[in-house]
């Protein structure tokens, strides 16, 4: 299978800090690959760079097996690549509906569009719409963002971004400030979302979880990438292993 | 692994949508409107000649029409998180610069009084995007930045003037604007301010403009992540509010005959503690238009009803300052409420029983 995205040789240093070291990552379609190591090992970079937010000093991408570059967000979300940061990045006085649409806003047709009036019943059917397909928890549209759980925060942050990403999603430690159901609901959200046939990248500190939700997992360290394994047929003390230096699978 | 069960039990525990009805009732504007009925009801009850009669309510709508266009636009920047506290200067300096441009054009005619407004309205877009630009793009604070253009348009102003007031209003203005009313009985003045509060609120609740505001006073680092130009936004907002203040300040000139150089000091104060007692969050994010209109017909009211009742006016301020801490009280309240993920349906009455958690300051 051709890669939904892939990085090979990705160098950046920041001063005298290597922080990619020649780092290779891949994703298949439909595919859930965790990126784990310790902290320092390059995981933000590495997504950062994947996602546009941050430029590399060398290296190659691929998407669907073409040559592509990533220089800014835009130039990510026009390769369908989405990135739901750690901090969320949701409007708090939104309500689902208006963040699941910001910056995309469907606009009324003819002359009531072109001054600016937007869509509200489409935009809102198409929300609903989406959360149901994804399972997701919300039943509160029209209530702001900011006053609901943090679990259904980040689940509407991954079912925007599963709205709008055809390849790729990032998802940068999705479940660190939640609690066990939510926790739940979220990592069944990747599934579904993965099972609809777009590639989900998952940086996680949390073995258990990866080991769950993962097909594969990539181990970063000191900016490179130092093992791959199949998520069935790894296991904890393995994968830290991997992290702590103790293994070195792509030891050339 | 359990997965079938666990979403509706997690839903179970979340909040159930709530009404309309709920969602009107718990809004700061409502309940701030049942305040200002209740003080029209007192002074009723207290002076049902003087107060309840239709020439007395004209003049407050009057007294709050001028105050309610730069409302417009302040709500507008407020919900951004900024602040502008210029307007009042930058009315002065517009309503300066048209005076002088129809003095020099001569004639107490339309055509010149158009221009005259055209010129109101020209210059205070222009220091309101001023006041967007450095804000926007030197990232300057909104507060620095309009205290600095309060004393620049101010000082301008005078000095095109010597300090002292023109009258160079055109009769035409000053006979329909000024003192006009449509069928003998509404105050073109008011009509006019009534458009821009309607426009206004059309705008900030209905269209991709509003909801920009919104958005990059709620979150802006979010709204730019997903391609919102949010600083373009914020100049836009602030050059809104600034052609607010130049409007305003032709209309101040045709209703005074003058451009009222010393007498706009408060304006800005004013016009913002008419927003913040409106509902609209210092903090960003949140605010409606008809809460400003609300919240600046509360001073107006309690100023015209000590009068009748031969209070003294003073007392006006004093009760408008404690019903300015008590909103941003409020505020604070809902906010730290909202941030725990608490309930929001709770009652007000019940949040200012609750002890010291709700006090707790929010993070954000």
């Amino acid at each position: 299978m051709t890669p939904a995205l892939e990085a090979r040789g990705l160098r950046r240093e920041f001063g005298h800090v290597r922080a990619l070291d020649g780092a290779d990552f891949d994703i298949d379609p439909g595919e859930v690959v965790a990126l784990i190591g310790d902290n320092g090992a390059g995981k933000s970079t590495l997504v950062k760079a994947l996602s546009g937010s941050l430029a590399v000093d060398s290296g190659e991408l691929y998407s669907d097996g073409e040559r592509v570059t990533i220089d800014s967000p835009a130039a990510a979300r026009a390769l369908g690549i989405e990135t739901v940061y750690q901090d969320l990045a949701l409007a708090p006085h939104l309500d689902p509906v208006q963040n699941m649409y910001l910056g995309r806003e469907v606009m009324r047709s003819g002359l009531l569009g072109r001054l600016g009036f937007m869509d509200h019943a489409e935009m809102k059917e198409k929300t609903q719409r989406a959360f149901a397909d994804l399972g997701a928890t919300v039943r509160d549209f029209t209530a702001p963002v900011g006053s609901m759980s943090g679990g259904q925060r980040q689940q509407i942050a991954v079912a925007r971004a599963a709205a709008w990403a055809s390849r790729v999603i990032f998802l940068d430690e999705p479940t660190a400030a939640l609690g066990v159901v939510q926790t739940r609901n979220v990592l069944d959200l990747i599934k579904r979302v993965r099972d609809r046939g777009i590639a989900v990248v998952l940086i996680s500190h949390s073995m258990p979880h990866v080991i769950e939700v993962a097909d594969r997992i990539q181990v970063l360290r000191l900016g490179r990438r130092v093992a791959t394994y199949d998520a069935k047929e790894t296991s904890m003390e393995e994968l830290v292993g991997a992290m702590t230096g103790a293994i070195n699978q792509e030891a050339a | 692994m359990i997965t079938a069960t666990q979403p509706e039990q997690d839903a179970a525990a979340e909040e159930r949508p709530k009404s309309a009805l709920q969602r009107l009732v718990s809004a700061q504007a409502f309940q701030i409107l049942g305040v200002l009925l209740v003080l029209i009801v007192l002074f009723s009850i207290a002076e049902p000649d003087a107060f309840l009669s239709v020439n007395n309510f004209r003049n407050v709508v009057v007294n709050v029409s001028i105050l309610a266009i730069i409302g417009v636009g302040m709500t507008f920047i407020i919900i951004t998180g900024g602040i502008d506290l210029s307007v009042g200067s930058v009315l002065v300096f517009s309503g300066v610069v048209a005076a002088k441009v129809m003095t020099a054009l001569g004639g107490q005619g339309v055509g010149v009084s158009i221009v005259g407004a055209l010129v109101a309205c020209g210059s205070g877009t222009l220091w309101g995007l001023f006041n967007g630009v450095v804000v926007a793009r030197l990232k300057v604070p909104p507060l620095i930045v309009t205290l600095g253009t309060l004393g620049m348009a101010l000082g301008a102003a005078q000095i095109l003037t010597g300090g002292i007031d023109l009258r160079g209003a055109p009769t035409v203005l000053t006979d329909t604007i000024g003192f006009g009313r449509l069928f003998g009985q509404i105050p073109y003045l008011s009509l006019i301010a009534l458009v821009v509060v309607v426009v206004g609120a059309v705008i900030l609740h209905r269209t991709r403009f509003g909801r920009y505001t919104y958005a990059v006073g709620s979150n802006g680092e979010a709204a730019r992540r997903v391609g919102v130009r949010a600083d373009r936004h914020l100049v836009l907002v602030y050059t809104l509010a600034g052609f607010c203040a130049g409007l305003a300040g032709i209309l101040n000139l045709a209703f005074f005959s003058s451009t009222t150089i010393a007498g706009q000091s408060n304006t800005a104060l004013n016009v913002i503690a008419g927003v913040v007692i409106g509902g609209t969050s210092l903090f960003g994010g949140i605010g409606t238009i008809a809460g400003t209109v609300i919240g600046l017909f509360i001073p107006a009211v309690l100023q015209n009803g000590f009068v009748i009742m031969g209070v003294q006016p003073f007392w006006q301020q004093v009760v408008v300052g404690a019903f300015l801490i008590a909103a941003v009280y409020v505020d604070q309240v809902r906010r730290a409420a909202a941030t725990r993920g608490a309930s929001t349906r709770r009652s007000l009455s019940s949040r200012f029983s609750r002890p010291s958690g709700a006090r707790r300051k929010e993070a954000q």
